[in-house]
């Protein structure tokens, strides 16, 4: 099975939503691709316990009404299948997607540290609780500890506290300076300020980070160091991210440049490959706001409306600022790099322990010697951690992009290119 | 040890090969210094198979001697080598093929092999997830598997070891060039490169063979043997395009290693599509549930090939000092100790454990030029 | 609310519930077991850490990322 879309995005959060609402009005054959079972991204992702705000839902409604907009929930990309084509998998078959123009909105993943006990059920990342609360999962009555970097932690404590759990401490590892600095800095952006005035509470420490997850079948406790002084607290869950990392694999794959650890683009959102754009997360950590408009403007940059995508060159460089202030204020301390013990597993896929990843040159030698980064998770999870513990970078991912069904590879022309 | 020889004997390439050479000299009490570019080869990519191959009576001398030696060692190698004794069964789809395997049958128990003939019947016994139809099969009950990094960082791992992560520019018989301009002597210089041995030795008749492979994720464990079609001897093998050949290994984690294929004529890593589809298929011809297993990973790897399949082992006829150990095509891992003990009886002038003469360098390179 | 059984007890959840919240709401919240025999729980919530790894239907697939569907046979041990 065969599909054609003049403009092909790829991840349906705001960026991507934004994108195909700002290609579609001239009538091009849109067709969004999103791993998640409705779109909306991590920040508006749906579900029975989610309060999706106005604009998502208002935008989710546009692109429902888009007769011109196609959207596959529960699809992922597994390979390139020529030089403007793509195989995709979702649950229930495989298939390939042909494409004039294509834009990555990959979005970004949380940045998940190794520590004592972090493979314990009932360890989750920041972002990964609130999504998986949001998806129903029940935490009525928990004692809640939430840690990390990042704004994301007040969402988090946020979306935990609505449904009912008992956040006991936000345990935020910037220093009281740099939060207070950032904070300063909100006014000018008016809408964030309200924001973030609702999410801060007396359990936010500053100076504070997870030393360990404590309990032996599942979390019973966690260790922190809190402004100097060890603490310890009994709980339930602990909800612990550092920080957010771009999906670059994809846009990597079809030989896209990075700038830094995110896909570089330029003023017109395009990459270095012709006829292919990224916005949003995947192009540098920024928000909701900065990746409407970067996704708008890549939208029409795709259907080479250049006056429409100029007319919103200002309102990026604005939330670019915010973003700028944001990875400042929250950069992460040396001491994020010693919480692992050399028993401490580094690759939870094939449980490598970190004493094996000692002492190697690069990814690739340790990947070989000691395995880590050759299951399931492709070397996300521990890849994003070896590069921030070790400065390595991965690899260029080869195909499949994600664990795929044989049937689904099978879905490849197999005659040789002429 | 001489002056001015920074060991006994430097061996070039980190692989198997030269890991199994290196600690076989190393055991005898040479000081040896292996030097590795750290450009991963065919140890880190292939399959680890360990396989009795018959296709004519050196093969089979060569691969039947390191399987002795690699059941004997069994026991010494540390669980990350995981090293498993789990048989080849080569399958026949058809009374063709199970002619095949019953002569096959009958020239490896004259040679005192260990094998037995599989009945259509029995392979649905001991092989449930094959398909229906398939018309029997040879086991070879000596077949094992393992992991070749480790089992090569284990061998390096030996006193009178010394490791370099250094890349070798030139190569001038007992001596070494360094891409620091260094050079360094020994008494010997062994090449043990695979695919990068033409850089050194243009001469050298040493062919890369692309090969594909996928893993599955990890799956409660329903197969038992390497199952190998016998199509793979009449077609990948021997053939000269780019083939594809069933090739199932249960991997001790409850993963399957799925392959095989080969292509001539290039030397692009890139996994290609095409041959990943084509190898695919043939697989599932023979196991159609694996149509359902989610694959997480898939790579390529070259072999170093040689004109007549079997490896180059003995001194360069022309070049005083320096000795090969190369050409092991898809045979490396298992012909690692024979590789070895057949270098070391002729270093030391000693009875070779098997006829040396098939794989001497000299059938490529013309005779010997100095005493 | 659709109904499903996992590890071979029945669970109704609310429309729209990903499975990996289902495995809170009837068990212990664990999807699989390591390598090394420890039990693991979704770390990520989409579908980056493969820690939520279940069988479905008899297909290997993402809890955080599948909504529960009524007569969906979910299991955590194979």
């Amino acid at each position: 099975m065969s599909e054609y879309a003049d403009v092909l995005i790829i991840g349906a959060g705001p960026a991507g939503m934004a994108a195909a609402l700002a290609a579609a009005p001239g009538g091009a054959r849109i067709v969004m691709l999103d791993d998640n079972p409705a779109p909306g991204g991590q920040i508006w992702r749906d579900g029975p316990q989610a309060n999706l705000p106005t604009l998502a839902r208002d935008l989710r409604d546009q692109l429902q009404r888009c007769d011109n907009i196609r959207v596959h929930s529960g699809a992922r990309v597994i390979a390139c299948a020529g030089p403007k084509q793509l195989l995709v998998e979702d649950a229930d078959r495989g298939w390939l997607i042909a494409y004039d123009k294509l834009i990555l909105c990959t979005g970004a993943r949380e940045l998940l540290l190794p520590f004592p006990g972090w493979t314990l059920p009932g360890v989750t990342g920041a972002g990964g609780l609130q999504a998986l609360i949001k998806g129903g999962l029940p935490v009525q009555g928990e004692r809640v500890v939430i840690a990390g970097s990042g704004p994301l932690l007040l969402a988090s404590a946020a979306t935990a506290k609505h449904k009912g759990a008992r956040v006991l401490r936000t345990a935020e590892q910037a220093s009281t300076a740099a939060v207070a600095g950032f904070a300063a800095q909100l006014p000018r952006w008016p809408n964030k300020l309200l924001q973030s005035f609702t999410l801060f509470d007396r359990h936010y420490r500053t100076g504070t980070h997870v030393l360990a997850a404590l309990g032996t079948e599942r979390l019973e406790g966690v260790r922190l160091q809190q402004q100097g002084k060890i603490v310890e607290l009994e709980c339930d869950r602990l909800a612990c991210g550092f920080g957010l990392i771009p999906n670059t694999q994809i846009g990597q794959a079809l030989g896209c440049d990075l700038d830094g650890h995110a896909l570089a683009v330029d003023t017109w959102q395009a990459t270095r490959r012709v006829d292919h754009y990224a916005a949003g997360e995947c192009t540098g950590f920024g928000g909701s706001e900065l990746a409407l408009v970067e996704g708008a403007i890549a939208g029409y940059a795709a259907v080479d409306d250049r006056q429409a995508a100029q007319a919103l060159f200002s309102r990026r460089a604005r939330w670019q600022g915010f973003a700028n202030a944001l990875n400042q204020a929250f950069a992460l301390g040396p001491q994020l790099k010693s919480l692992a013990q050399p028993d401490t597993l580094l690759c939870r896929c094939e449980d490598v322990p970190y004493a094996a990843l000692a002492g190697h040159a690069d990814w690739r030698e340790a990947k070989l010697a000691s395995r880590c980064g050759m299951g399931a998770c492709q070397g996300r999870v521990c890849g994003g951690a070896l590069q921030h513990l070790f400065g390595w970078q991965p690899s260029v991912p080869r195909p499949p992009f994600s664990p795929a069904r044989i049937e689904t590879l099978l879905c490849l022309d197999d005659n040789p290119p002429v | 040890m001489s002056e001015g020889l920074i060991a006994d004997v430097i061996v070039i390439g980190a692989g198997i090969i030269g890991a199994a050479c290196a600690q076989a000299l190393a055991r005898r009490g040479l000081r040896v210094l292996v030097v590795d570019a750290g450009i991963p080869g065919a140890t880190a990519a292939g399959m680890g198979h360990l396989l009795v191959l018959d296709d004519n009576p050196a093969e089979l001398a060569l691969s039947q001697y390191s399987l002795q030696r690699w059941r004997e060692h069994g026991p010494d190698l540390p669980d990350g080598c995981a090293y498993r004794s789990n048989g080849t069964l080569w399958l026949a789809a058809n009374a063709e093929e199970m002619t095949v395997a019953h002569s096959k049958y009958l020239n490896l128990q004259a040679q005192g092999v260990a094998c037995e003939l599989i009945s259509r019947r029995a392979l649905r016994e001991r092989e449930p997830e094959l398909r229906e139809g398939l018309e029997g099969g040879l086991l070879i009950n000596g077949d094992g598997i393992l992991y070749a990094p480790a089992t090569a960082n284990w061998m390096l791992d030996t006193t009178n070891i010394q490791q370099l992560r250094a890349r070798v520019s030139e190569v001038d018989g007992n001596r070494v060039r360094l891409d620091d301009g260094r050079w360094l002597s020994a008494e010997a210089v062994i090449l043990a490169n695979g695919v990068q041995a033409n850089e050194l030795c243009p001469e050298l008749p040493i062919e890369p063979k692309k090969g594909h492979l996928l893993i599955t994720d990890r799956y409660p464990a329903k197969v038992t043997h390497t199952l190998v079609e016998l199509g793979y001897v009449t077609s990948a093998h021997n053939a000269s395009g780019p083939s594809t050949a069933c090739n199932i290994q249960p991997r001790p984690t409850g993963q399957l290693f799925i392959g095989a294929s080969r292509q001539f004529g290039t030397t692009d890593p890139q996994v290609e599509g095409w041959m990943l589809a084509k190898m695919l298929k043939r697989a599932i011809e023979y196991m159609p549930g694996l149509a359902q297993l989610n694959g997480i990973r898939a790579w390529t790897g070259f072999r170093a090939a040689s004109p007549d399949g079997l490896p180059l082992v003995g001194q360069h006829p022309k070049r005083k000092g320096l000795w090969l150990a190369v050409g092991h095509e898809g045979l490396g891992v298992t012909t690692a100790p024979g590789t070895a003990d057949l270098l070391v009886a002729q270093l030391f002038n000693e009875t070779s454990p098997l006829a040396a003469h098939p794989y001497l360098p000299q059938r490529f390179l013309g005779e010997p030029v100095y005493a | 609310m659709p109904e499903l059984m996992l590890d071979g007890r029945s669970l109704r959840v609310a429309e729209g519930t990903s499975v990996a919240a289902a495995l809170a709401l009837g068990s212990d919240g664990c999807s699989r077991t390591s390598v090394s025999g420890q039990r693991r729980a979704p770390l990520c919530g989409m579908g980056i850490c493969q820690e939520c790894r279940v069988t479905i239907d008899g297909r290997r697939r993402l809890a955080c990322q599948t909504l529960c569907r009524d007569g969906m046979q979910v299991e955590t041990r194979t």
